[in-house]
């Protein structure tokens, strides 16, 4: 394990996109497979936290395949949020986001690669995993599947802005909760439009415009915020 | 004179000190005014009686809430651009008050909510809009101070504040795109549905805040800078 965790980006004489990416997708991936400890805490405290929503309000199934959408939409962005601090900070404490800054392969492109990859490790699993909670919310089948869509557009977005922050707080005081402050606000708009996707096909209504927002954000976030975290990386290694 | 003169501390200590006091008194003396036509003379309003006049610090604080985020910005854009110390300080001074800008615009909105919709608060568009820009200005507040060095904070902070313009005009146009209870604007470059007196009572509380902020960002910056360049000869000459 530790030679996938220390080994050196590949040595090439000129960058690419396509290698920065890949060697960083390749070797997060391996890491968070050989942990698989922090992807299973994810999804226990996603299914754990929708667990008890119904024993706090009441177990009527119309109350809770009206708000199981919602629940579930917070308890997937609580989770995907918990494997936010870690995603920069262990590179950055033992050195290893030194070496990658300096690798000649664009920044953006190996942040793209690490974002991707904890995507696949958090936000992938919590997607596939919805219908299954939708079912114990008792919701239809046409709205599981819209909630699965919305999620599957919606946590790759949560991923990218969560990255961002986390690329901010680096060697930060009070780490943590300086990151929910920073990247909750910011996943607010997900939020609205992935609960609202849901809501929409829930009540008959077309989710289609919710889908398509939530898509345009998808695009332009991942247009825009690995640039942002490359920046970020460089204020925090100044 | 350089047009770079200003961007030093030192000398822009001098200028900060000189100007704040003019800000501080165009605020009061507009901000008399306007309260005056506001609350006086402009008529009873039609639909909503007596309760509307809170529009007169509603509607500037809820003005200043996003110019202020977008001065701030631009500051950040500066400070990332250039890496000037200054820029940094002057967004680090707007903060605090664009924070409570943001706080009185929703304090006198559920005030005003409360006769007229019946209800403090919905979870209208704007109104969330408006509560997510309150932490946003938390979070730059944070982010700015959690650093050991300050020019990390600045910087950090400054690329925050970018990120969270993306929520500037998601406010702005949230009574159009919705649709929703809060209603939409009443004032536009092409014309107003307003009564004279209450236009201008509004224009003249929104310079009279404008003024305000500048000259709370000024005192504010002039502090940052003290306890900045504490070190530098020019400071231990000021005591």
């Amino acid at each position: 394990m530790n030679a996938v965790a220390n080994a050196a980006p590949p040595i090439a004489s000129s960058g690419s996109v396509g290698a920065g990416f890949g060697w960083s997708f390749v070797r997060d991936l391996t890491l968070a497979w050989r942990h698989p400890g922090e992807t299973v805490l994810v999804v226990a405290f996603y299914a754990l936290v929708a667990s008890l929503f119904p024993l706090g309000v009441g177990a009527e199934p119309q109350l809770l395949a009206r708000i199981g959408p919602g629940i579930i939409w917070v308890c997937a962005l609580l989770a995907a949020f918990l494997s936010l601090p870690a995603l920069f900070a262990t590179d950055y404490a033992d050195g290893m986001l030194e070496q990658m800054v300096l690798s000649p392969h664009p920044m953006p492109a190996w942040v793209a690669g690490k974002i991707v990859a904890h995507w696949v490790a958090s936000g992938l699993p919590l997607t596939v995993l919805s219908p299954l909670l939708g079912l114990q919310y008792g919701l239809d089948s046409a709205t599981l599947g819209t909630l699965a869509l919305a999620l599957l557009l919606g946590t790759p977005i949560l991923s990218l802005l969560g990255a961002a922050c986390s690329a901010l707080t680096l060697g930060a005081r009070g780490g943590g909760m300086l990151l929910a402050l920073l990247a909750l606000p910011l996943f607010v708009p997900v939020l609205i439009f992935g609960a609202g996707a849901a809501d929409a096909a829930a009540s008959g209504l077309g989710a289609a415009p919710h889908l398509s927002l939530l898509g345009a954000g998808l695009i332009l976030a991942a247009m825009a915020v690995p640039f942002a975290i490359a920046a970020a990386i460089r204020i925090a290694l100044d | 004179m350089n047009f770079y003169f200003f961007a030093s501390p030192a000398t822009f200590f001098r200028l900060a000190g000189a100007m704040a006091p003019m800000f501080f008194v165009l605020a009061a003396v507009s901000g008399a005014i306007g309260l005056y036509l506001g609350l006086a003379v402009a008529p009873t309003d039609a639909q909503q009686g007596e309760v509307y006049r809170v529009i007169f610090i509603h509607v500037p604080a809820a003005w200043m809430s996003m110019f202020i985020y977008l001065v701030m910005a631009c500051y950040g854009a500066m400070t990332l651009a250039f890496n000037t110390r200054l820029a940094a300080m002057m967004a680090r001074a707007l903060a605090p008050t664009g924070a409570m800008f943001t706080f009185v615009a929703l304090w006198t909105g559920a005030f005003w909510g409360r006769p007229t919709w019946g209800t403090y608060w919905v979870w209208d568009a704007r109104l969330t809009s408006e509560l997510v820009l309150f932490f946003l200005y938390g979070g730059f507040i944070a982010l700015a101070n959690a650093f050991e060095d300050p020019r990390r904070g600045d910087r950090a902070a400054a690329l925050l504040a970018l990120i969270g313009i993306v929520n500037l005009p998601i406010i702005y146009f949230s009574v159009q795109w919705w649709n929703t209870l809060h209603q939409g604007s009443s004032v536009s470059f092409k014309g107003t549905s307003m009564h004279v007196t209450m236009l201008w009572s509004m224009l003249l509380m929104a310079f009279s805040f404008w003024m305000y902020s500048a000259g709370a960002a000024l005192v504010r910056c002039r502090t940052l800078i003290l306890d900045r360049e504490r070190r530098t000869r020019w400071v231990r000459a000021l005591s």
